[in-house]
């Protein structure tokens, strides 16, 4: 974990509400893809955790939902701008865990970490299927990014404007070596009931302080408590306890 | 001693900043940051008798210059607080360190307290009384005098250390609880714990918190604070520890000024894990511009005789 200033160097919006910010400054404590960051934003109390999408060296890409105030702030900042980030919090993906044929499952605005994800398998020479879900075409983005690390890329919509109709579940390949998702917890259920291999799910909790500290992220798990922040957000498919 | 240093219950700090219960974990976290060794000491993460998991989430609420909190004392217990956490904690703080001890009836407190009272780390008990009694009729037990005192004479029967009690602000007359707790033999107070809250989400038109309210801590709640430090340590002889919202180097002062001997950061330490570093950092120049070569001249509201 490290406490430093970022800068903006840009800021473009990739559909009606979701928005690709990219920072520079000391990404040194980023060591997995799945991590997040924390930012600190003027105004508001607590920092906005925020998973990261890319790194390249120095430069941080962040995608991000406008759903609150925080993101809406966000959204609104300019390149130049800097911002207090704490970054290297959370486990994140382990890539050991892949195999040879990965798939990566992501809903929404859950797609984001998988790029970082994606590209680090693909680095590793895995053969990388990427099914990216979303409710209608104009809810899409990253499709070519994930296309030009050369994945194997399907879209699901739910209204069928895009790709298969349907939902991720609905487009699961035949043969894959361990599932790797993010996105909503009603869609991480589903692909938990769908899948035949071991899998690496990513969850999302409003957190307190993001490293750990005030136990407002805890979850129960098949081996005991843990916080979504620390010991998460990644969760292996055999200790995930549905709350419900 | 330095300019910094101040006393609290017999127990000399090399300043008066400590990080509040369940906002510093058992240190570690911390540890990773800076050295916590710099700290006057630590109150670690609030021990019940038996392992809690806490409230559902979610537990926290964002909240215009503050938080909710609703975590509901989430901890291991206190076995595995002494055979786990304890040894992890001697590793990097070398301080007599603050045991925060929470309970649900007066033996869950007794029981608790005697307990870390063998914990040669432990410098001080802070009892948390803020806790429903699940034996006389959920009512907590800070929020009546005659409750407040049995909690404190049960604990006091176990131990040795300096018993320091942590008051709820959520109460008519917090003086006649500080009151009632002196009389019963208390070595000091700690005040204040969050304040009762809650938010609504517009989107789904439901309390934010799944527990519905929680704690309301941050730098909004600092006035309320220091007014309640302030009448706490004019009606009792024994030591007062300040805290609620304190998020800077005036801050501190301010509180000291107000009567505390110590104080307490809290939800600060949440959104910037160097917060307690920053403001022992900058206690030297803040006193400088006040005019204060020593804390001691002004801690425990000394300037008011």
């Amino acid at each position: 974990m490290k406490d430093s200033l970022f800068t903006i160097s840009e800021q473009r919006q990739l559909t009606e509400s979701v928005f690709e910010m990219k920072l520079t400054g000391d990404t040194s404590a980023i060591t997995r893809p799945g991590q997040f960051v924390n930012l600190r934003l003027d105004g508001l109390y607590l920092r906005r955790p925020i998973s990261v999408c890319n790194l390249e060296g120095n430069r941080l890409t962040l995608v991000y939902k406008v759903v609150g105030k925080g993101t809406a702030q966000l959204s609104k900042l300019q390149p130049g701008q800097q911002l207090p980030v704490l970054t290297g919090l959370g486990n994140g993906y382990d890539t050991a865990l892949s195999g040879a044929r990965p798939l990566l499952i992501g809903g929404g605005v859950g797609v984001p970490p998988l790029y970082l994800l994606a590209k680090h398998l693909r680095a590793e020479d895995k053969q990388v299927c990427v099914i990216l879900g979303f409710n209608t075409a104009s809810e899409l983005f990253y499709l070519q990014e994930f296309k030009a690390l050369g994945c194997e890329v399907r879209v699901t919509t739910v209204d069928g404007s895009l790709g298969v109709k349907g939902f991720v579940t609905d487009a699961l390949p035949e043969r894959y070596t361990h599932v790797y998702t993010c996105g909503p917890e009603p869609m991480l259920k589903a692909v938990y009931r769908s899948i035949q291999s071991g899998g690496s799910f990513s969850f999302e909790k409003r957190m307190g302080c993001g490293f750990g500290a005030c136990m407002g992220c805890s979850c129960k798990t098949i081996t005991g408590y843990k916080r979504i922040c620390k010991e998460g957000p990644v969760l292996q498919k055999e200790e995930i306890l549905w709350e419900d | 001693m330095g300019r910094l240093s101040v006393e609290l219950c017999g127990i000399e700090l090399d300043n008066p900043v400590i990080p509040a219960s369940g906002t510093f974990g058992y240190g570690y976290e911390f540890a990773e940051l800076y050295d916590i060794d710099l700290l006057g000491t630590f109150s670690f993460k609030g021990t019940t008798r038996e392992p809690r998991f806490g409230n559902p989430t979610p537990r926290i609420a964002d909240c215009t210059a503050g938080m909710l909190n609703s975590v509901g004392l989430q901890n291991p217990g206190v076995e595995r607080v002494i055979d786990t956490e304890l040894p992890k904690l001697a590793r990097c703080f070398h301080k007599p360190v603050m045991a925060n001890v929470s309970g649900f009836s007066v033996e869950d407190y007794a029981y608790t307290c005697e307990k870390l009272d063998r914990e040669p780390q432990v410098g001080w008990l802070e009892v948390n009384i803020s806790c429903p009694n699940v034996h006389g009729g959920g009512m907590s037990f800070g929020t009546e005098p005659a409750q407040a005192a049995s909690v404190v004479r049960a604990v006091k029967a176990v131990t040795t250390k300096p018993v320091i009690i942590k008051l709820t602000p959520n109460v008519t007359d917090i003086v006649s609880v500080a009151k009632a707790c002196a009389d019963a033999g208390a070595d000091g107070i700690s005040l204040i714990n969050t304040l009762l809250g809650m938010r609504i989400d517009l989107k789904t038109r439901k309390p934010i918190l799944a527990n519905t309210m929680g704690g309301f801590s941050g730098p909004a709640v600092f006035p309320v604070a220091l007014r309640m430090v302030y009448q706490v340590a004019h009606a009792v002889t024994i030591p007062v520890v300040g805290m609620g919202g304190v998020s800077s180097a005036e801050d501190v002062l301010e509180m000291l000024m107000a009567g505390a001997s110590a104080v307490e950061v809290g939800a600060a330490n949440l959104v910037d894990p160097y917060a307690c570093y920053t403001i022992i950092h900058e206690l030297p120049a803040a006193m400088d511009r006040y005019g204060i070569h020593e804390l001691k001249e002004i801690y425990g509201g000394k300037q008011h005789g």
